[in-house]
């Protein structure tokens, strides 16, 4: 580029910051930290932020622990925020559309909120109840939002006769665990061998299993409920279950993992679908013939972003962290020239509390075939144990063990061979790989918060040319 | 400058004020060989890598072991005081894991949410009363008439150690502070040999006095943690006595002897960074960063030398053979210029300082919660009474240790103690 041509580019550069308006739809963590990260790159135009809840950004994790244990009010886990933003906050009004010709979002209200770059951040809801009737039946509860935990909590604390939790994923399991501890008599129905086996396994679902038994649990698996039934007043009292048997009840919560808000894209022409919205390792989204945007973003729950580790194949995160990183990088990209912009490569990772047991762990379980334990006792539930997928570490698990998680990374990082190499002191009684599984994909399970979603961009939506002549 | 010599330097004495120019030679190989069977780890990644690898122990008996198969009583590695006698800092898991878990019981979060944060007000009132001390005159030593006697009061208090018996074991772990804590070629000289012998005597002291306490607890129990302990009806049940007198020698020690260096550490920098307390007074908000930046360029532990390989490890384009001691130098990763960006800077606005100055991995710093407390408190109440501090020699004088490393004395000159 020629001196002139730099010039050019630095001055729009800096008249983008200045004058520049982005908009970001999505008002939780990974709006709320792009936001942040726009400020603090020197974005000082006008940056509006778009929520179809509420409330301020607030902090979901604690939702099914200590907001549903009555430790923490369920308004009380508003996010810290790192700094001012000087933002227009629309908050309460989802977004109904984007029109990528006029480059303006449309709201609930009929507005319309013109942009120069966008952000998709409008992550995800919890999959309802599939009948509709039951699902409003007094006591039917899903867990998503600050005012789902308020209520739930409430519903708790009032001592129900016997809770149903349907779907024994992360969120069921540590809900289950919460009622454990409030002294709750809790049926956990669950339509795989195990809790946790869609994230973890069917071998680490056992141990799952059997923490919950312990804890009190009564654990159905291989079943799924049929339907709710209610009482006159059109309160929730009986489960009917797929082996025939009816449960009176007092409390439903279906915990069957969530659904993409991306039905307000549709018709923009972008790559989405049911596994979220199709961007490159820069958050910049695909069309819907697989061509990058420019000046559209994603972050979050929904994005979905080929991975160099599993194959390329493109990878959803339903993790903390990567609403924060991917925000980040996407607010940053969002602002830097071609040459500046920075890839947003997570090495995934997530936490649970459920049972008195600490669960951390890094990597995509679902893309392993085998696993191993390598430190510490089952028996105990202090282990670490890795998963390998031919002959290398893809990801790795602890209960109690959380301080060694760093040294599976690093080996995910670098694709180490599997079985790692056995540890100086403490290694696990038969270092042995045994097959680890994971449930075939498209089995309905306890929901992985992780998924391979394969190659395609666009679900094959996209236009092929014939051979030109 | 090889491997070797960088280290040999690194470890004189006359270096202790200073090493870090020596560190940034080793670094040039991030895990160096730097004596037989001896390697030491300085860049970040690496440092990270090797503490959280469980194929790297921290059972001191493995070297011990070899170094008696050696038969070479030159050689043995004899851990610096406070791990020599079993404790948690120089186990493996699982005993390792259960030692510590049987410890926090009684001292933080989860099972125990109210002793750290009841500890302020006495803090805060015994800074306040030190500074009181030094009012109606210009000059003190920030080592003795106010580091240390915080850190030590708190700990006593926490532990049930009597505050009578202090100048006792004051003396005694001074004395194998100096003599067994010097990794460094100054030990092998005549004089070296002489603070050892006399580090052997005050440690068994230290030890006997240790043994009569927890005895006493074991008689007649009270609110202190150790007589907790002993007395703990927790799910992995109480310690032994003995590993009780174990853990409370490294809980004694580690319990207040870093915390003094660190306190040092934060007067000396910031009186070296002119306008810092200006800045901090102005906003003491950044008082918590400042700290954190102290322990990131003078590490209060500089290394802990109980580690060992178990297994040939190929690190760095460097393998460990099995065996091998291995070091990890906090204070020089945590000066690494591929982690921290201009690295010998103290930059009170550094972002994302996630430092070794508490260690890494199941042995990080199990009171650092504590001290935390103690040295923003300490911190906090000098930069807001002291006026016009200004250093009388720099630098001062350090303690001999290499590994805990920290002023001997800080004489500074102020104008007058405000109230």
């Amino acid at each position: 580029m020629n001196a002139k041509a730099g010039a050019l580019v630095a001055d729009l550069v800096s008249e983008f910051k200045t004058n520049g308006r982005i908009v970001i739809v999505g008002a939780s963590l990974a709006g709320l930290r792009a936001a942040e990260t726009l400020r603090d790159e020197g974005f000082n135009g006008k940056l509006t932020i778009i929520g179809d809840e509420k409330e301020e950004p607030y902090d979901r994790p604690p939702l099914s622990k200590q907001v549903l244990k009555g430790w923490v009010r369920a308004d009380h886990t508003l996010l810290p925020r790192s700094r001012k933003l000087d933002a227009d906050w629309r908050l309460g009004v989802a977004a109904t559309g984007l029109d990528r010709v006029s480059k303006q979002v449309r709201l609930a209200n009929g507005e319309q909120v013109p942009f120069d770059r966008l952000l998709i951040a409008t992550g995800t809801r919890a999959r309802p109840w599939f009948n509709p009737k039951e699902a409003a039946l007094e006591g039917v509860f899903t867990l998503r939002t600050a005012g789902d935990a308020g209520r739930l909590q409430a519903a708790l604390a009032a001592k129900p006769g016997r809770v149903l939790i349907i779907g024994a994923g992360f969120i069921g399991s540590e809900m289950a665990s919460v009622c454990r501890e409030l002294g709750l008599a809790v049926t956990v129905a669950e339509r795989a061998g195990g809790p946790l086996v869609g994230a973890l396994g069917g071998v680490i679902g056992d141990i799952a299993a059997e923490m919950q038994r312990d804890a009190g649990v009564d654990l159905r698996t291989g079943i799924s409920v049929q339907s709710l039934g209610g009482d006159a007043k059109g309160h929730v009292r009986r489960a009917k279950l797929s082996d025939g048997t009816t449960l009176d009840v007092d409390v439903v919560v279906p915990s069957l993992g969530s659904i993409r808000n991306v039905e307000w894209l549709q018709g923009a022409g972008l790559a989405t679908g049911r596994w979220g919205v199709g961007c490159d390792a820069g958050c910049r989204v695909f069309d819907v013939h697989g061509v990058v945007t420019d000046s559209i973003f994603v972050a979050g729950d929904i994005a979905r972003a080929p991975h160099v580790l599993y194959d390329y194949q493109f990878l959803v995160l339903e993790h903390w962290d990567n609403a924060v990183f991917g925000g980040k990088v996407a607010a940053h990209n969002m602002v830097s020239l071609e040459a500046d912009r920075r890839p947003h490569l997570p090495l995934p990772a997530f936490w649970s509390g459920q049972f008195g047991v600490n669960i951390k762990g890094v990597g995509v379980g679902p893309f392993a075939d085998e696993i191993v334990f390598t430190q510490g006792s089952v028996k105990d539930r202090r282990f670490a144990a890795a998963y390998g997928y031919r002959g290398r570490v893809v990801a790795a698990v602890t209960f109690n063990h959380g301080k060694w998680l760093e040294y599976y990374g690093a080996m995910i990082e670098r694709s180490a061979p599997f079985p790692p190499p056995p540890p100086g002191y403490d290694a696990a009684p038969d270092m042995k790989p045994m097959p680890a599984r994971f449930p075939e994909p498209g089995v309905p399970t306890g929901n992985p918060d992780v998924v391979l979603t394969g190659h395609d961009p666009t679900d094959r939506q996209a236009e092929y040319r014939t051979k030109e002549r | 400058m090889t491997p070797e010599s960088a280290w040999a330097e690194a470890m004189k004495f006359e270096n202790r004020p200073n090493p870090y120019r020596f560190f940034d030679e080793l670094r040039k190989t991030p895990v160096a060989r730097v004596a037989d069977g001896l390697y030491v780890v300085t860049g970040y990644r690496e440092l990270m890598a090797l503490a959280h690898d469980p194929r790297i122990s921290s059972d001191s008996r493995r070297l011990k072991a070899k170094a008696a198969a050696k038969a070479d009583a030159e050689a043995d590695p004899s851990i610096a005081a406070y791990g020599e006698h079993g404790s948690m800092i120089v186990a493996d898991p699982p005993e390792h894991d259960k030692n510590r878990r049987q410890s926090m019981r009684h001292f933080g979060p989860p099972h125990t949410t109210d002793l750290i944060p009841s500890t302020e007000p006495g803090i805060k009132r015994l800074c306040n009363q030190l500074l009181d001390k030094a009012s109606g005159k210009t000059r003190m030593d920030i080592v003795d008439e106010y580091a240390y006697p915080v850190p030590v009061m708190v700990i006593c208090k926490i532990l049930g150690v009597p505050m009578k018996d202090e100048p006792q074991f004051h003396a005694w772990i001074h004395d194998f502070m100096v003599g067994i804590a010097d990794m460094g070629p100054d030990a092998a000289t005549k004089e070296g040999k002489a603070r050892a012998e006399k580090g052997r005597v005050s440690a068994a002291a230290f030890m006997q006095y240790l043994t009569d306490l927890v005895k006493g607890f074991v008689k007649e129990p009270s609110d202190s943690m150790l007589s907790k302990m002993v007395h703990d009806k927790g799910p992995d049940g109480p310690m032994t006595p003995r590993e009780v007198v174990q853990n409370a020698a490294l809980l004694l020690i580690a319990g207040h002897d870093s915390t003094v260096n660190t306190i040092a550490h934060c007067v000396l920098t910031a009186l070296r960074n002119p306008g810092t307390l200006e800045l901090l007074r102005e906003r003491p908000g950044l008082i918590p960063y400042a700290v954190e930046e102290v322990l990131r360029v003078e590490s209060a532990v500089q290394f802990f030398p109980s580690r060992s390989a178990t297994a040939d490890i190929e690190i760095a384009g460097t393998v460990i053979p099995k065996g091998s001691q291995v070091h990890l130098l906090y204070g020089a990763a945590n000066r690494d210029p591929k982690r921290f960006p201009n690295p010998n800077k103290f930059d009170l606005e550094r972002k994302d300082n996630e430092h070794f100055g508490w260690g890494s991995g199941i042995h990080t710093c199990f009171g650092g919660p504590l001290a935390r407390l103690e040295v923003n408190l300490a911190f906090e109440t000098f930069i807001r009474r002291v006026q016009n501090p200004r250093l009388v020699e720099d630098p001062p004088e350090y303690r001999r240790s290499n590994i805990f490393r920290g002023p001997r004395h800080l004489m500074i000159d102020y104008t007058r103690i405000i109230e």
